[in-house]
């Protein structure tokens, strides 16, 4: 099994749900991590249903985004799905100013995205 | 500029590194809470300078370790003012491609400006390109 230090991560059904452990996804080693962590999940574990649940992160950087784009490509590449959860309106309204909510399908919250895979 | 009467300000030449410029974040973010300004615009404003700073280290000073970022904030009851400098050549604003094009949506580029342009109140470059000046109104 995995070690993940960034990430809490359990199944639901055949959904990977992922918490982030961190409350600030700003730190550039933190977020290369994270990254390295989350990709992991899809190209080593081979998992095709990642629901991200970001209910514990509390601020995002423009760099942690970044990462995100690349995860949302990297599942694409392996005909999986990815979700995003339980958005703090300030960070939604990041995804909504640089029109990321148009690439990511966000959902209100855990139950709403599971039943969306 | 307007003249605002500052109850606070930092001047300070601090290292390409990280951890310093997350110490600068934290002050500034003390600053506003004991000035109670309301969470969104403290949200913004965390937001903006780390932008601004990490623009400054990783693009501006190419993360060369013997280089320096000048800070320079000062708050008053209705704004704060803020100018973060580096050592690099600059660049220029206008020529970072706009990251909401659905071409760009999935581009590294010019994010963090946007957000720093969302969040202030003003934000300007100097001609050289390397210094930003930013307002927040309360």
């Amino acid at each position: 099994m995995a070690v993940h230090r960034s990430l809490q991560v359990t199944e639901v059904g055949d959904v990977t749900v992922v918490r982030f452990v961190d409350r600030k996804i700003l730190d550039e080693v933190t977020i290369q991590e994270l990254g390295q962590e989350l990709f992991n999940l899809i190209e080593e574990e081979n998992r095709s249903k990642l629901l991200l649940n970001f209910s514990a992160v509390e601020f995002l950087s423009s760099h942690a985004l970044g990462k995100l784009i690349t995860l949302e490509k990297k599942v694409k590449a392996h005909k999986g799905k990815l979700k995003l959860s339980n958005i703090r309106p300030e960070i939604y309204e990041v995804f909504a100013i640089t029109k990321l909510n148009k690439l990511f399908d966000i959902k209100e919250d855990e139950a709403d995205a599971l039943a969306a895979f | 500029m307007i003249n605002d009467e500052w109850i606070w300000s930092l001047n300070r030449l601090i290292p390409n590194d990280p951890v310093v410029a997350r110490q600068v974040l934290e002050q500034i973010r003390e600053q506003l809470e004991a000035q109670q300004w309301d969470e969104r615009d403290i949200f913004g404003v965390r937001l903006a300078v780390d932008e601004a700073l990490v623009n400054a280290m990783k693009h501006g000073n190419r993360q060369d370790a013997g280089k320096q970022v000048g800070v320079a904030c000062k708050l008053s009851e209705k704004r704060l003012w803020i100018r973060i400098a580096d050592e690099g050549p600059g660049f220029c604003p206008e020529s970072v491609p706009d990251c909401t094009e659905p071409e760009n949506l999935e581009r590294p580029c010019g994010r963090g400006i946007m957000l720093m342009r969302n969040f202030m109140s003003r934000v300007e470059y100097n001609t050289r390109g390397n210094a930003v000046e930013m307002e927040k109104q309360r």
